[in-house]
């Protein structure tokens, strides 16, 4: 018989659902639970936390929902893949290391998975003479100064199979690729390693990795999503010969159909037949969706190529301070009393001797996300005014967070909903993609056993 | 023939691309991939969007999925996580798409 595996998600990004995760555990049959914590401005968030504090700089949610859910864990024999370490993997390790031991639970490991975190190599790197080029400008990183806030390589598949071939039964991992998650377990339990099978695999993990997305979350036709309160989130059935099936628990809600995998496939996709990884280039003009019974699709046909020589890193930088701010205006004449008010504001703060290198007046009601598509609603009962600037000089940014609340009394009248305080100046973090060769990178596998 | 929206007989998503955003466009039926792969051009798309995207339109055909996909170049008012616009990741540039028109026979059924 075939042995087949069950591999969920349970988390899309950080922040995402919080009773998601226990759900996938308590919710019915799972081999494998797969988190997915970070975003790129979540790099840069957590080396700050880290330099404040240096056991500090992972996904703290994870360690509550371990501390949660350890004893399902044990009960279930269901393994966690996630990639929670964020910027500091090995004390989110401890920190989970510590709960186990609270529970009085025993022979459980837990590894982590690092090495992709470059932030003290870069100097190393500019010596060798590496330029980490933009990948879009094609500028070197080193070419002029920068407040470098993270630098983290989206790591290959294989040292995460690596972790759990120690018998790990929790594996954390730093910067690694999203569909990596759920292709680590694929690779571990059946070997799968030609480009065809990493590059189902792969798919695989990117239909699952924005959690709800695939199984009815932000559809089209959202009207026919069955119980959207409880929304199942997505499960892969991978089996040896290589069947993959989408399904997600019995009794919950959602759907699983054709139409809502393949807007999932699509979801931040670039060239279709270049989706490259670390462990592959996937050609998801080879995919074939077919329905299999109720909330279950079938993909097959999958083509891969090798992967490439490089790796990608992400590096982030401070790149200025911004600022947002609103303001309510009720009729009559909402629209045009909005207008007024920006007006009012831009030309207090230019008298105050204050100018920007960016300002963005929304005018929310009348029609700005679709703006120059749909007619403006410009007799709009009422019109949420959002002002927002950018700059370098962070004091000409806190000055533009003082000129929003004076409106209310020294503006047209009917203006509130300013609540909240000033609008405070936040740090712009920006974003430098760049290649880096792969035999330039290690990874390391550390595991404890409690 | 007669006018429609893309709305009546496709899907859509989108999301972030770094400093643009990509926008999915998924016809439900192959007669409905047939009007959107002729008529759906990169040059309508970016005229579309033409207050939202400063940038070039990249167009990829997807077959199997009965699908194109779209990059929206400089869309987002900077990446991201730098841009102060309401919607900084092109989220609801999917539902943007939908309203547009083409034209299909009388007898055309696209769901």
């Amino acid at each position: 018989m075939t042995r087949t595996i069950r591999i969920g998600n349970g988390q899309g990004f950080w922040g995402d659902s919080v009773d998601a995760p226990m759900r996938m555990v308590q919710g019915g049959p799972l081999d494998y639970l797969t988190l997915d914590y970070l975003a790129e401005v979540t790099m840069s968030i957590m080396q700050r936390q880290k330099m404040k504090s240096p056991d500090k700089g992972y996904a703290s949610d994870f360690v509550r929902f371990i501390d949660r859910i350890l004893p399902d864990l044990v009960k279930r024999g269901v393994k966690v893949i996630a990639n929670a370490g964020g910027v500091n993997p090995k004390a989110c390790q401890q920190a989970i290391v510590n709960s186990v031991r609270r529970h009085g639970i025993s022979g459980m490991k837990i590894a982590i998975v690092h090495g992709d975190n470059i932030m003290d190599r870069l100097d190393e790197f500019r010596e060798r003479g590496e330029h980490l080029a933009n990948m879009d400008t094609g500028e070197s990183l080193f070419a002029k100064p920068r407040e470098i806030l993270s630098a983290n390589v989206y790591m290959p598949t294989q040292p995460m199979v690596d972790a759990l071939a120690t018998g790990a039964q929790i594996v954390i991992t730093g910067r690694g690729t999203d569909p990596g998650l759920v292709l680590a377990p694929i690779m571990y339990e059946f070997g799968w390693s030609t480009p065809d099978q990493l590059a189902l695999g792969t798919i695989a993990g990117h239909i699952l990795e924005c959690g709800a997305q695939s199984t009815g979350g932000n559809f089209t036709r959202w009207r026919e999503v069955p119980d959207m309160d409880d929304l199942g989130y997505p499960i892969a059935e991978v089996s040896e010969e290589g069947r993959v099936t989408i399904t997600k628990h019995e009794a919950t809600g959602g759907m699983v159909t054709v139409d809502t995998v393949s807007e999932q496939l699509l979801y931040e996709m670039g060239d279709p037949k270049n989706y490259i990884t670390p462990d592959c280039v996937a050609d998801f003009t080879s995919i074939q969706l077919s329905p299999s019974g109720q909330d279950r699709v079938t993909v097959t046909g999958v083509k891969g190529q090798p992967h490439t020589p490089f790796l990608k890193v992400s590096i982030s930088y401070l790149d200025g301070y911004k600022a947002t701010g609103q303001l309510t205006i009720s009729g009559p004449d909402a629209y045009e009393k909005a207008q007024k008010c920006a007006d009012i504001v831009w030309r207090r703060l230019k008298r105050a001797g204050f100018t920007y290198e960016d300002t963005l007046t929304e005018y929310l009601g009348v029609g700005v996300c679709h703006e120059g598509i749909v007619p403006q609603a410009t007799s709009a009962p009422e019109v949420v005014l959002r002002l927002a600037v950018k700059d370098h000089n962070r004091d000409a940014v806190d000055r533009f967070g003082q000129e929003i609340a004076p409106l209310v009394t020294s503006g047209p009248p009917g203006v509130t909903g300013f609540a909240g305080g000033r609008p405070k100046p936040q740090e712009i973090v920006a974003y430098w993609p760049a290649l880096i060769r792969r035999e330039l990178i290690e990874s390391h596998v550390d595991v404890v056993e409690v | 023939m007669k006018r429609i929206s893309l709305a009546s007989f496709c899907h859509a998503r989108s999301g972030d691309k770094g400093d643009g955003s990509n926008v999915g466009l998924i016809a439900y039926t192959h007669a409905g991939y047939d009007i959107i792969q002729s008529q759906v051009t990169a040059e309508r798309v970016k005229q579309h969007f033409h207050a939202i995207c400063r940038g070039p339109v990249d167009r990829y055909e997807v077959p199997n999925l009965l699908a194109l996909n779209f990059i929206l170049h400089d869309s987002l008012g900077g990446g991201g996580s730098q841009s102060v616009k309401t919607d900084a990741q092109g989220k609801t540039h999917g539902m943007g798409i939908l309203s547009m028109n083409v034209e299909v026979p009388d007898d055309f059924e696209g769901l």
